[in-house]
């Protein structure tokens, strides 16, 4: 029976916090967006510097109608949005924030676990580009699969890097084994990392498949009301996951310079918050590349990084055994 | 697999073939999913339907992995066949502009040659599965036996040459790729303006 509490109190504690970081982030993102432009941003909602404005678009959302293109291919149109959100609720089941066992299912191959069901929530998109029945859609699809090939082999290699040195691919187990001097010695591969991760999730510089300005809104041009509110959570979703997963495969997770063991959840959820920070920045920052200019980047240089990665974290492990 | 016989024939003796554990239940159910998932695959005539089924099928596949407690054969398997494969699948679909609803033209004059080399296939893996693992069974309370590690050791210490020759293979079918995708390697720079349909790929193992 307690055994039963205890998966039933880990799966809704993960529960809230897909539910929860999101909103927060999202609305991080108005504010350090207008405050890096030199506006205010949100100021109304809820009172204090328009702290409920997300939940404000959530409402306006639920009220929009649902609106499903006469030449679309219904089901799979209503099908896509679940299938771009619901990985990303499973990735947080995997991501330890504090030692011992705060996670909310143990997984033995956990980094594998998470790669893999990342990659169906490109499924989503590509859905939703082809059941649209729209060519700014289907354009969106395209770019979304031809960014996939870029980015999955440098994302997979950069990984390695870290279990190599760890020698385990449970996530837990990574931490278990992490020291400081890691951080220097993995920043390359932590760099290909989150740099493929921000082309998984379609943020800029990478949001080629979601160019407002070239083809309107990629895959989701034809979404309506709330399932459109959806492949945005997703989004949000994703970023707070990408920088969990850095986090704890390069930034050392739950350690930090002091108070390891009651601490250990502040110290993931600053060095997340730090890295979505930097997400946004990089979205005010930085123009959109080009399809072909990521390809060239993923192969010319994420992919030589990565294995220059592997083969000095082979080095090092070597010589330190 | 590696287990003695006599380890196996006492297993095959505490459990009669096919006893309906809960685990097993839920093991023919989920295969039967999957056969159903992969014959619609080959039976639609709506060309991305049949990928998405596709996806069913493999993911199917993944969850009986898991409850031959092979975890890490599983992920991969969602990896490789669901994340990267079905994607390059949907991939040439839609530069195809494979069209919303029925392909009246999706059918080939070879299924009954298809249905038949798909039966004799299905028969000998059957067959040799059976023969092979009929008295094997999976002790779930001990120690786990498809964990990264116990993988990891087979692959590494009992089946490297296997691994080593696939290696090799996918490396030659690599190298083919980069040779009949690059248009200038015969003869100088020939590069036609109007045969760039494989331009992104070739320019990809060409240029830089």
């Amino acid at each position: 029976m307690s055994d039963i509490l205890d998966v039933a109190v880990r799966l809704a504690a993960v529960f809230v916090a897909f539910l929860v970081l999101p909103l927060v982030l999202g609305q991080t993102e108005h504010k350090v967006m207008a405050h890096m432009q030199g506006r205010l941003g949100p100021m109304y909602a809820g009172g204090f510097h328009g702290w409920a404005q997300l939940m404000a678009d959530a409402v306006k959302f639920a009220q929009k109608e649902d609106i499903v293109p006469a030449g679309a291919d219904r089901r799979i149109f209503q099908l896509a949005p679940a299938v771009a959100l619901l990985p990303y609720l499973l990735v947080l089941v995997v991501i330890p924030i504090g030692p011992g066992n705060a996670v909310g299912e143990f997984i033995d191959a956990g980094i594998f676990f998470v790669l893999a069901v990342l990659g169906i929530g490109v499924l989503g998109s590509l859905m939703a580009g082809w059941a649209s029945a729209n060519k700014f859609s289907l354009l969106g699809g395209l770019r979304t699969a031809a960014q996939l090939m870029a980015y999955e082999l440098p994302m997979l290699l950069a990984a390695a890097s870290v279990a190599m040195a760890a020698g385990t691919l449970s996530l837990p187990g990574i931490l278990e084994a992490f020291h400081w001097w890691w951080v220097p010695w993995q920043i390359v591969g932590g760099l290909v990392f989150f740099t493929a991760g921000l082309a998984e999730l379609q943020r800029p510089p990478f949001d080629m498949p979601v160019a407002d300005s070239e083809i309107i809104f990629g895959a989701y041009t034809e979404y309506t009301g709330l399932r459109f509110a959806l492949f945005l959570l997703a989004e949000f979703a994703g970023i707070v996951v990408l920088c969990a997963l850095t986090t704890v495969l390069f930034l050392g997770g739950w350690h930090g310079p002091f108070g390891a063991d009651g601490l250990g959840p502040v110290w993931t959820l600053l060095k997340t918050a730090l890295l979505a920070f930097v997400v946004i920045w990089l979205r005010v920052s930085y123009p959109r590349l080009r399809e072909d200019q990521l390809q060239k980047l993923a192969w010319t240089v994420l992919i030589p990084l990565a294995l220059a990665q592997i083969a000095l974290t082979g080095v090092v492990k070597v010589v330190i055994q | 697999m590696t287990g003695t016989a006599d380890v196996t024939a006492l297993a095959a003796n505490a459990h009669g073939f096919l006893s309906p554990a809960g685990v097993e239940i839920l093991f023919l159910l989920v295969g039967i999913v999957t056969l159903g998932a992969a014959v619609v695959t080959v039976t639609t005539k709506q060309l991305v339907h049949a990928a998405l089924w596709l996806v069913a099928a493999l993911g199917g596949l993944a969850v009986e992995y898991l409850l031959l407690t092979a975890e890490f054969i599983a992920w991969v398997q969602v990896l490789i066949y669901v994340g990267s494969v079905v994607v390059l699948l949907l991939f040439g679909l839609m530069l195809t502009k494979a069209p919303i609803g029925r392909s009246p033209d999706a059918d080939s004059g070879n299924r009954w040659a298809a249905l038949a080399v798909a039966v004799a296939a299905a028969a000998a893996l059957v067959w040799v599965v059976v023969d092979a693992f009929r008295a094997t069974w999976i002790d779930l309370d001990g120690a786990v036996q498809g964990s990264t590690k116990v993988s990891g050791e087979s692959l590494f210490r009992y089946w490297v040459l296997p691994f080593e020759a696939l290696s090799v293979l996918l490396l030659a079918a690599l190298v083919g790729a980069i040779v009949l995708s690059r248009r200038d390697i015969d003869g100088g720079t020939k590069k036609q303006p109007g045969t760039t349909g494989k331009a992104g790929k070739a320019d990809k193992g060409g240029k830089h």
